[in-house]
């Protein structure tokens, strides 16, 4: 705590009574209540329920639930965050901040793998489920052997690598005591120059209103394109397709996009390309690698249709246990019917 | 269509060259009637619509492009990600809800005001649930706070990147909140239990899956945070908390825990992850600054800027912008055409400014056609001036993403324009 802080709590509490008579509203919270909500971990592991985990049981956790996005290694696929490695980065240029690197306490990461992942599922790890993924996060950054286990017992003793990196906020002296002073009116440099211009950089997303709608109105003709070239059997499909609905998809389909692609071009990304998924057999997205459990059920003859999209997408864990999905599911019917009707305005 | 950044960019100069015209038109049109004063117009013969058309209204669709925009490389997904508020467009100092910049860690979620609880609990006499209607009969108090994530500017450390002040400066909002005061609360639940407030603080933690949560010194915990349900009059929007959030003046906006659901009096700091691995400024040497919770004086001229040229020729121009401070009130602005030489002092929108709020500034000025590096200097009730770019690097190196508060400069070129630019 910093010192600024002591000095003023002291006289801010004394000033005024804190102890005011209340006003009787509420109720008193029961245990259950607080068990359920009071979850958080203290740095040395205050707070942590009983319990263990080892590397190996860690990696498997880890690959059903987190690698879509944070990789087989913790090393982040695309633009999603990176858990391990960064050593000694920290003074670099383009500093690499990952749980090795740079978090000074293990408890967070317990605390946080807990309560907020995996991204779209949170708070379903069972605690030694957690304990296992934080001892896996460790091996991947060569923080422990392949033979450790993490437990609610060895947990204090546990030095993270950046410990000592932190400061406390020391803008008081390092900067207002320069900054608080009479300013320059006049004269106050002897020449400018510009050094640096935001259009070379030029990564400013300048879309306008306007262009957006000419976009929309594009995708459209695109579609009705499609319609006029699509082979006889398709037609249907297409012809029946609602725009408006189409295009409430479009954007419903934001939250599929941060890991599948559809339309020209599109690729496998965390998820496979969904072109044509509409009527066509699950799992043939080509050179992706699908869970088990998806395979499974392809092999069973899974044909993509209304109502098993609609309970997939409704529940994707439910509909199909161990799908490496990792999509909470859609809340609005409204939203589900919408994406459907996008994914088949994209029949090829 | 080939290439859509190029259309967008001649798209933006046809319609500041569009205007420029338009306003030769004027006023050469001098002998000539304007036909929309001399002809009756439709809207002033036929009728307009009726009462209840839109029963809760919305921008009329002239104004469809001033818009919260995102920056869509710089987050893996649209749901843990953030937009910019398009101050460029704006006046006064109030900023519409519907179009605040918008920060969510795991998506905007759906809370029922029915489905609201608020604990209390920890060093507390008594732990307490309060529901959304038991939050409305405390006493309440109203007051006007920006609120600006700490990232704000933070693409620009390393040089000049956005061309617009939306993105450069636009993660910032400023409403009128109605609540009750964090204090009211804590003291319905006793703070005997405590012992010594002088080492305590609070834990605040959100609703949604990703349970932002983040530890507040118990000496600002019973200052000036507001637990708040209202903004700007109405109730708080979904993708800013509602029913409930925290509002933490001068404070960094990710503190600002929205869908508030718990606070817990403790004897430490949780160092969660939103305090250790975000929400830390690495210096150079690769030490990192922790409970950087104030937002230094800042300001910005918002028009002139990249997205709001000069499109009316030359004569009486207003230069416009906002100012804030987390320490209290904007004293002062400072405005210089010529990066950094000279400065006049602008003149403040309001005859007393509200504290840890936006301030607007103006400068009531003429410009023809010359040259200019506009830049605005704020100044606070501490004495604290806002620093230029190099101030900051020379103290924190390029790395520290989070607060960065520098002077910053639009280069005015002849034709109106305005640039994002750097300077010496
Ligand atoms: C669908 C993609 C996705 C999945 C699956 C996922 N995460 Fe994440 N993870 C994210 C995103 C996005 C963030 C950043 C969230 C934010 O901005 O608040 C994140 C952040 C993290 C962080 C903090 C990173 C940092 O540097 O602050 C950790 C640790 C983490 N995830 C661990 C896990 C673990 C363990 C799992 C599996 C149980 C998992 N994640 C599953 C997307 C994912
Ligand atoms: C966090 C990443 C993620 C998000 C978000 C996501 N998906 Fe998926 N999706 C996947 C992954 C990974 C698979 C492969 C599942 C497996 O193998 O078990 C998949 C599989 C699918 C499949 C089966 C494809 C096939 O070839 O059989 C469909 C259909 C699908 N997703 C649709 C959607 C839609 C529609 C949305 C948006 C509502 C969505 N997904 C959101 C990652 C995601």
């Amino acid at each position: 705590m910093s010192k600024f802080l002591k000095a003023t709590v002291a006289t801010c509490v004394l000033a005024t009574p804190v102890f005011a008579e209340g006003y009787g509203l509420g109720r008193e919270a029961l245990p259950e209540e607080i068990q359920a909500w009071d979850v958080d971990i203290r740095p040395g592991g205050a707070g942590l329920p009983e319990g263990s985990g080892d590397v190996w049981t860690g990696e498997e956790v880890f690959a059903d639930y987190c690698a879509v996005c944070h990789g087989d290694f913790a090393e982040g696929v695309d633009n999603w965050p990176v858990l391990a490695g960064g050593f000694d980065t920290l003074a670099d240029k383009d500093p690499v901040k990952t749980v090795g690197s740079y978090w000074p306490h293990l408890s967070t990461v317990w605390d946080y793998v807990n309560r907020s992942m995996p991204f779209g599922g949170a708070q379903t790890l069972e605690p030694d489920e957690v304990y296992a993924i934080v001892a896996y996060i460790l091996y991947s950054n060569d923080m422990v052997d392949d033979d450790f286990v993490l437990s609610d017992e060895n947990f204090a003793e546990f030095e993270m690598y950046n410990e000592g990196g932190f400061i406390v906020d020391d803008r008081a002296e390092t900067e207002y005591t320069i900054w608080r002073k009479e300013p320059c009116m006049e004269n106050c440099k002897d020449s400018v120059e510009i050094t640096m211009r935001a259009s070379v950089v030029d990564v400013t997303p300048e879309e306008t209103a306007e262009e957006e709608a000419a976009a929309q109105v594009e995708d459209s003709t695109q579609v009705a394109a499609v319609a006029e070239d699509a082979p006889a059997q398709e037609a249907p499909v297409v012809a029946a397709l609602d725009p408006e609905l189409v295009a409430a998809g479009e954007k419903a389909f934001k939250k599929c996009s941060a890991c599948h692609q559809v339309g020209d071009g599109a690729k496998n990304r965390t998820g496979p390309a969904l072109n044509g998924i509409m009527g066509a057999a699950a799992g043939q997205a080509e050179g992706f690698k699908y869970s088990k459990a998806l395979q499974a059920m392809a092999e069973e003859g899974l044909v993509w249709d209304e109502a098993n999209m609609t309970a997939f997408l409704t529940k994707p864990r439910e509909f199909m246990k161990g799908t490496k999905m990792s999509f909470a599911g859609f809340r609005k019917e409204s939203d589900l019917e919408a994406v459907i009707e996008y994914l088949k305005s994209h029949a090829e | 269509m080939s290439d859509p950044t190029q259309t967008s960019r001649r798209a933006f100069l046809r319609g500041s060259a569009a205007a420029l015209a338009g306003g030769a038109a004027t006023a050469a049109s001098a002998g000539t009637p304007d036909p929309l004063i001399t002809e009756v117009q439709s809207w002033a013969s036929g009728l307009g619509e009726g009462v209840d058309e839109t029963p809760y209204g919305l921008p009329i669709e002239f104004e469809s492009d001033v818009v919260r925009r995102n920056v869509p490389w710089l987050t893996a997904d649209p749901i843990s990600s953030i937009n910019f508020t398009p101050i460029h467009a704006l006046d006064g100092t109030i900023t519409p809800q519907g179009c605040a910049f918008e920060r969510h860690h795991s998506g905007a979620i759906e809370l029922r005001k029915e489905d609201y609880r608020l604990m209390i609990n920890g060093l507390v006499d008594t732990p307490l649930v309060f529901t959304y209607a038991d939050l409305e009969r405390f006493p309440r108090e109203n007051h006007v706070y920006f609120c600006e994530c700490a990232a704000n500017t933070g693409m620009e450390w390393a040089g000049a990147q956005l061309n617009g002040v939306q993105f450069t400066h636009g993660m910032i909002h400023n409403m009128e909140y109605s609540g009750v005061s964090l204090r009211t609360l804590l003291e319905e639940a006793g703070l005997d239990a405590a012992g010594d407030l002088a080492d305590k603080w609070v834990y605040v933690e959100g609703a949604d899956a990703s349970s932002n949560g983040r530890s507040i010194p118990m000496e600002k915990a019973l200052d000036d945070v507001l637990v708040a349900f209202k903004a700007n009059g109405e109730a708080l929007r979904k993708e800013h908390g509602y029913p409930v959030r925290l509002v933490v003046p001068g404070w960094e906006g990710n503190m600002w825990v929205k869908w508030l659901r718990r606070i817990e009096v403790m004897d430490g700091p949780v160092e969660s992850r939103e305090e250790t691995s975000k929400y830390t400024d690495v210096l150079a040497d690769g030490t990192a600054r922790k409970w950087t919770w104030v937002m230094d004086a800042k300001s910005v001229i918002t028009s002139p800027s990249p997205q709001a040229p000069i499109t009316h020729g030359a004569g009486p121009l207003v230069i416009t912008g906002l100012a804030w401070s987390g320490h209290g009130k904007i004293t002062r602005v400072d405005v210089s055409k010529d990066g950094g030489i000279t400065w006049e002092t602008a003149r403040l929108g309001k005859a007393e400014e509200d504290s840890k709020a936006l301030t607007r500034f103006y400068l009531d000025t003429e410009w023809n056609g010359e040259d200019w590096l506009l830049q605005a200097r704020a100044m606070d009730e501490t004495g604290y001036i806002q620093p230029t770019k190099d101030q900051l690097r020379e103290v924190r190196g390029e790395n520290s993403i989070y607060h960065n508060n520098c002077i910053q400069t639009w280069h005015i070129t002849p034709d109106g324009e305005a640039e994002n630019v750097e300077v010496s």
